[in-house]
């Protein structure tokens, strides 16, 4: 949109001083938008160049080192990398059959429309609330609930690697860091599936339906592998969220950076490593927490521009 | 009753295989919404029960107690105000940047290579981890000995994550204001400055206010960045320079103490927080739905 040159029956001429003006409107929302952009690149390069002591004197041998030790001034990332992938996978393996199974049931016609939108809001009322605040209930209310569960699943199976630390009592562990994970990106997972398999062409449903197909068949065999890389973009998202995700984690899962195959033993983060140790770190350490963060960056920005292509295909597919 | 001479029989037959396997994956899906809706009460409950009762004056407007001192009128003032001026710092930052450039997206950019590359990195900067945010500002103004740990350090790692909520939310309020309107200003001889500013952004205006709101509770709770940037203080807040106490970071540092009346200001901390981000979602949608309608 330029503007229309004004010819003939303009009544004042156009003053200099509004077109440079409306240039520099232009050329300032322009500068902003290409800003964004410019911000992106920053944090990268921030985190980076205060990664760089850390990269050159551990290179890449940070990732596969177990030790975290700043008396000895040798830091490894192991431990946090193992844990931060091992939450998200707990809290995908919860999350995804409830999230897929929430879309399904709610953007089917079930249940009245007004009630799909409430209980749609309820859902998405979850991610609102602050992750902090997940984490005083999970220290308060879930650690406790857990407490017995785990030790009777530790008397009865024990000798199976997933539950062969005896829980201690009061102190976090992996899994209720995976459950607290799990009910953060299960709003995710479930609004971007909804969102899927509610813009999928009624055509669709109908032609599957006309054949003689049940509603459950329909389902099943047209709706999720028509809508299955939008779930799969929603999945995506979901799990850049729960590597990402510091207060809730860092607070239930017991920060101790030991590799441990059991789900009831303490474990650690890449993010609750950073929220720990950083405002106390100096010197080698801080750059080997911006390593840390790097590592972390990397994860979550290529999960998420996996994500974004996925669901922009879909998107651009059905529109 | 149903003696037609069709050889096929269109009686549904509710105990055939498919009737039962259809009932049972209902009944599944269900117990998935309510699995997904238990979580939600549980914290509401708890958040109400344990911190709703706490609610007083004393909360507002004072100070919380030294470590022992367990009766008195203690309370999260200097969080409060400490969380009201950096999230007001990440606000003035955010809201200039991200309006500016939803409206380039909008209305100037006819959806060329750059609005594209743009909103990309718009979707992308959503994603990114809010610590990394963090440890963003700290390595570009602290540890650059450009401000110490302080308010402003807090408020530019908050403003990083407004700035994607603040674009798509005006972006999209941008794109539903009629395109006529923009032709009749352009046509009685506007500038596109005035187009903008003067018509097309007051009729974008309430969704965009939601927005920033929106993005704004959102921000009110994030603790991650600020425990490095903001830090904290158990004082009241008298500049901008130095470490300042935020709501979210007082929940964290109190929900851990061995005092049990310094673990229920951190219930009363995320009262007032889980009910600030609740009443601004519900509002928010209430008016965004009686726009649509």
């Amino acid at each position: 949109m330029t503007s229309s040159p004004d010819s003939f029956t303009s009544m004042s001429k156009r003053s200099d001083s509004e077109k440079f003006f409306d240039l520099t409107f232009f050329g300032l929302t322009r500068a902003l938008a290409i800003a964004i952009g410019l911000i992106l690149l920053a944090i990268a390069l921030v985190v980076f160049i205060e990664a760089i002591p850390a990269i050159k004197t551990f290179k890449l041998n940070f990732i596969f080192t177990s030790q975290w030790n700043p008396v000895t001034q040798i830091f490894g990332a192991w431990p946090v990398i193992y844990g931060t992938i091992v939450s998200a996978i707990i809290s995908l393996v919860i999350a995804i059959p409830l999230g897929v199974g929430t879309a399904i049931f709610l953007s089917e016609n079930f249940i009245p429309k007004k009630l799909r939108t409430v209980l749609t809001f309820m859902v998405e009322l979850l991610a609102a609330v602050p992750s902090v605040v997940y984490g005083l209930w999970g220290i308060y209310v879930l650690i406790p609930f857990l407490y017995p569960i785990d030790l009777w699943l530790n008397q009865k199976l024990g000798w199976f690697p997933l539950f062969n630390t005896v829980p201690s009592q009061g102190s976090g562990f992996m899994f209720a860091a995976g459950l607290i994970l799990a009910i953060m990106i299960l709003p995710i997972i479930t609004a971007i599936s909804r969102d899927s398999l509610a813009s999928l062409p009624p055509e669709l449903r109908q032609a599957s339906l006309g054949l003689g197909a049940t509603r459950w068949e329909t389902i099943i065999k047209v709706l999720i592998p028509a809508a299955f890389s939008g779930i799969v973009g929603g999945i995506m998202l979901g799990l850049g969220r729960a590597m990402g995700e510091t207060m809730a984690v860092t607070m239930v899962i017991g920060n101790s950076p030991t590799v441990s195959a059991s789900i009831f033993a303490p474990s650690y983060t890449i993010s609750s490593l950073l929220a720990n140790q950083f405002a106390e770190a100096s010197g080698l350490q801080i750059s080997s927490l911006m390593y840390a963060g790097l590592i972390l960056m990397i994860l979550t920005l290529i999960v998420n521009i996996l994500a974004d292509l996925i669901v922009g295909r879909i998107k651009a597919k059905y529109d | 009753m149903n003696d037609n001479s069709f050889s096929v029989n269109l009686k549904k037959r509710p105990g055939s295989i498919q009737n039962l396997f259809g009932f049972l994956m209902t009944f599944l899906v269900v117990i998935c919404l309510l699995a997904a809706l238990i979580p939600l009460f549980l914290v509401l409950g708890f958040i109400i029960f344990k911190g709703g009762g706490l609610i007083n004056t004393c909360l507002f407007t004072q100070l919380p107690p030294p470590p022992g001192m367990a009766d008195g009128c203690f309370g999260l003032g200097n969080a409060i105000v400490g969380t009201i001026i950096v999230v007001g710092i990440a606000t003035i930052i955010s809201v200039p940047i991200g309006i500016g450039s939803a409206v380039y997206l909008s209305e100037f950019s006819g959806d060329n290579q750059i609005a594209k590359g743009v909103r990309f990195c718009t979707n992308v900067l959503s994603g990114v981890p809010s610590i990394i945010a963090g440890i963003f500002a700290y390595g570009l103004l602290i540890a650059t000995r450009v401000v110490d740990f302080s308010a402003i350090a807090g408020g530019v790692a908050l403003s990083i994550l407004m700035l994607p909520t603040i674009i798509k939310t005006t972006d999209e309020s941008l794109k539903i204001v009629p395109q006529d309107v923009r032709w009749a200003a352009l046509g009685v001889g506007a500038y596109n400055y005035q187009t903008v500013l003067k018509v097309v952004l007051p009729a974008a205006l309430p969704g965009i206010i939601t927005g920033i709101t929106l993005a704004i509770a959102r921000a009110a709770g994030e603790t991650a960045p600020m425990i490095f940037t903001a830090l904290n203080s158990n004082f009241w807040p008298d500049s901008l320079t130095d470490p300042i106490s935020t709501l979210s970071v007082t929940v964290y540092n109190f929900a851990t103490q061995p005092y049990e009346s310094l673990n229920q200001l951190a219930w009363a901390g995320s009262f007032i927080l889980v009910f600030m981000v609740l009443i601004t979602s519900i509002l928010s949608r209430l008016a965004t739905r009686q726009k649509n309608t």
